[in-house]
């Protein structure tokens, strides 16, 4: 292997640090025996025991779990119709301004997208809940999924959809058979993302959940707010963990698949 | 067929030529426009069943559009397209029997080959074994039997091209379009698939349109070509006809290699016309089944390989020409030479090189005689 030159090792060792450095110290600190977060006293899983017998927060993980579940599915569905007609549709009139109102929720900022759908939420008089919680996520990951989603139609060949056509499908069926299962990966990672922005979100949930209905992040922060618990420390390195496992295993599913297929394609020409 | 018929000589393949024959697909002054620009412009022609029917032409020349309306991917703007003297306007791509094979042949690549075949099959609702036994015969029609599980990516560009048509076939459609078939296929393998693509067409009797605009592919495989340029059918023949009698200069041009010589006409009539072109030179003599009004400009196309060379003047020619060779093009098989006239024009000849380069007589700058019969050219008025 080629040595990196100094400047490339000091560059590449500050920026894993500045990344990683945060959560190392947090995921050494779940395992500390003491209670004061900022002082060693020994290793211990005694706070992941803890944290297991806490029913708020499995309740408010539980919360959590249906909310993204829930949100990412719909999202997912409303983000690929928006992303095929957006892509299909050709040029109309006003085409612009409608992809652009697609994609405006990733720039806006939580704080109003939150403030508004409370507004709106209070107006239909709709109480708060794990309901308010899904649409409001439903609405700001959409526009991420169908980003993901539309990204990969615009490389499909069309003639793929008018072979089925020409084959006996119906429109509807030549989108099952045919286009859906090609743009799988990219709507699974649309999915996948919509799943992981609801898991965070902070700010949009804390103002369209109710009393019944905390997720985890409000917890955590509310938690925090009257100082930090190694309990914390313990459900954050489960995440963490989560996260990691999900990430590594999408990546190497999808390199092995690289892998292969270019392996069988040097088959195929010799 | 009565037993006379039979006992003769197989018959000539040309229902264009018979007023009996009904067409399979017949195009009535059918235009299409997509915005401000005309693809297809007042286009009216028949094709008949069985034929292997080529559309030739320059890319935008609106060939892809006219097959796309065959397949019910565009609808025209006027006029009116018939297939089996239904008029397919308002039936959409899945109710035709018309199958497409594509040019990037567009095959799932998350199905094999065979499930690639069936599809089409399925959407039929055959019985299962019927389908096996329909996947089966096409894949032996296309002799891919290996490969029924391979998904697209693990075969070769060559077999793609089978598994597409092999797929487009499966549900033994009246017509089959072919849009650039064998376009994605490098030389070698494109020469032996059209004499597959020939042999598969005559095995099942299909009507063929190819889209192509490689003149020599069209050429090869079809029993007509269109040749087509700005959305118009500039002329509609058999391969032979188009490249030994050549309506106009434009097709005359795009098909092969030809000497375009102008001049005015002297004389005509009697299937013949004489042009004179030039000073100090013998008018020529060329073919022109409509009588042309004398001084009309024409001009003379005549193709490189019927034209001779010699070094001495040839005894009882009609049409000699005298010049010095500019140069030469030693293409192994055959040379070109480039003859200057002294009035300056250009003129090609070819000669097959049946003897040794060295032992042959004619060089650079020397003087010749270039000849050809009276029935060799065209005399072309537009």
């Amino acid at each position: 292997m080629r040595r990196l030159s100094w400047f490339n090792t000091v560059s590449l060792t500050l920026g894993f640090a500045f990344l990683y450095i945060p959560m190392l110290i947090l995921i050494v600190y779940s395992f500390n025996g003491g209670k004061l977060v900022t002082v060693w006293a020994g290793f211990s899983t005694k706070w992941y025991g803890e944290l297991f017998r806490n029913e708020a927060f499995l309740d408010a993980a539980w919360v959590t779990l249906k909310v993204a579940v829930m949100s990412s599915s719909v999202a997912t569905v409303l983000g690929t119709m928006a992303a095929y007609v957006m892509v299909r549709a050709g040029r109309f009139h006003g085409r612009t301004l409608f992809s652009g109102m697609i994609y405006a929720p990733l720039v806006m900022p939580e704080v109003i997208t939150g403030l508004s759908l409370l507004l709106l939420f209070i107006a239909i008089g709709l109480d708060r809940g794990v309901l308010t919680i899904v649409l409001a996520h439903t609405t700001f990951s959409m526009c991420y999924v169908s980003v993901v989603v539309s990204s990969r139609l615009v490389t499909f060949d069309q003639s793929l959809e008018e072979a089925a056509l020409d084959l006996g499908c119906t429109g509807f069926e030549a989108f099952r058979l045919v286009t859906l299962p090609i743009i799988a990966p990219a709507v699974i990672s649309g999915w996948l993302l919509a799943f992981t922005l609801s898991l965070d979100d902070l700010v949009i949930a804390s103002f369209t959940s109710g009393p019944s209905s905390t997720t985890l992040p409000i917890k955590i922060f509310s938690a925090v707010r009257l100082g930090v618990s190694p309990e914390i420390n313990a459900l954050s390195t489960i995440m963490i963990t989560l996260v990691a496992v999900g990430v590594i295993g999408a990546s190497l599913t999808s390199k092995r698949a690289i892998v292969k297929r270019a392996k069988d394609e040097q088959e195929a020409i010799q | 067929m009565s037993e006379a018929a039979l006992a003769t000589a197989p018959a000539e393949f040309a229902p264009w030529k018979d007023s009996q024959a009904t067409p399979l697909i017949r195009f009535q002054n059918v235009t299409k426009r997509f915005g401000d620009f005309t693809a297809i412009d007042n286009l009216t022609i028949d094709i008949y069943e069985r034929e292997f029917f080529a559309l030739l032409g320059p890319s935008g020349c609106g060939k892809t559009t006219m097959m796309r309306m065959l397949g019910g991917f565009e609808t025209q703007t006027e006029g009116t397209i018939l297939i089996d003297g239904q008029d397919v306007g308002p039936i959409p791509p899945n109710k035709r029997a018309v199958n497409m094979m594509f040019q990037s042949y567009a095959l799932f690549p998350h199905l094999s080959v065979a499930e690639n075949i069936a599809f089409g099959l399925k959407r039929d609702k055959l019985p299962k074994d019927q389908i096996a036994a329909r996947v089966d015969e096409m894949l032996n029609l296309v002799q891919l039997g290996k490969f029924a599980n391979r998904k697209p990516h693990q075969i070769s560009g060559g077999q793609r091209q089978r598994v597409a048509l092999a797929r487009s076939l499966a549900k033994a459609p009246k017509l089959l379009l072919l849009d650039e078939p064998l376009g994605a296929l490098d030389k070698k393998l494109r020469q032996d698939t059209q004499f597959e693509l020939m042999d598969i067409q005559e095995q099942t009797g299909t009507t063929f349109v190819i889209v192509t605009h490689d003149q020599e592919e069209a050429m090869t495989v079809a029993s007509r070509i269109a040749v087509m340029d700005h959305g118009k059918i500039i002329q509609v023949d058999t391969p032979a006809k188009i490249y030994e009698e050549p309506g106009s200069v434009y097709v005359a041009d795009f098909i092969g290699d030809v000497n375009l010589i102008e001049g005015s006409v002297t004389t005509s009539g009697d299937d013949h016309a004489t042009i004179s072109w030039a000073e100090g030179q013998q008018n020529l003599i060329g073919i022109a089944h409509d009588e042309i009004p004398a001084g009309t400009r024409a001009t003379l196309a005549i193709r490189p390989e019927k034209v001779n060379i010699a070094t001495e003047r040839p005894a009882e020619m009609t049409n000699i020409i005298h010049g010095k060779v500019l140069d030469i093009a030693y293409l192994g098989n055959m040379s070109t030479y480039v003859i200057e006239t002294p009035t300056g024009q250009h003129i090609k000849a070819q000669a097959a090189n049946t003897r040794r380069i060295a032992r042959r007589a004619i060089t650079w700058d020397q003087d010749v005689w270039l000849s050809f019969t009276d029935t060799a050219g065209v005399v072309l008025t537009s």
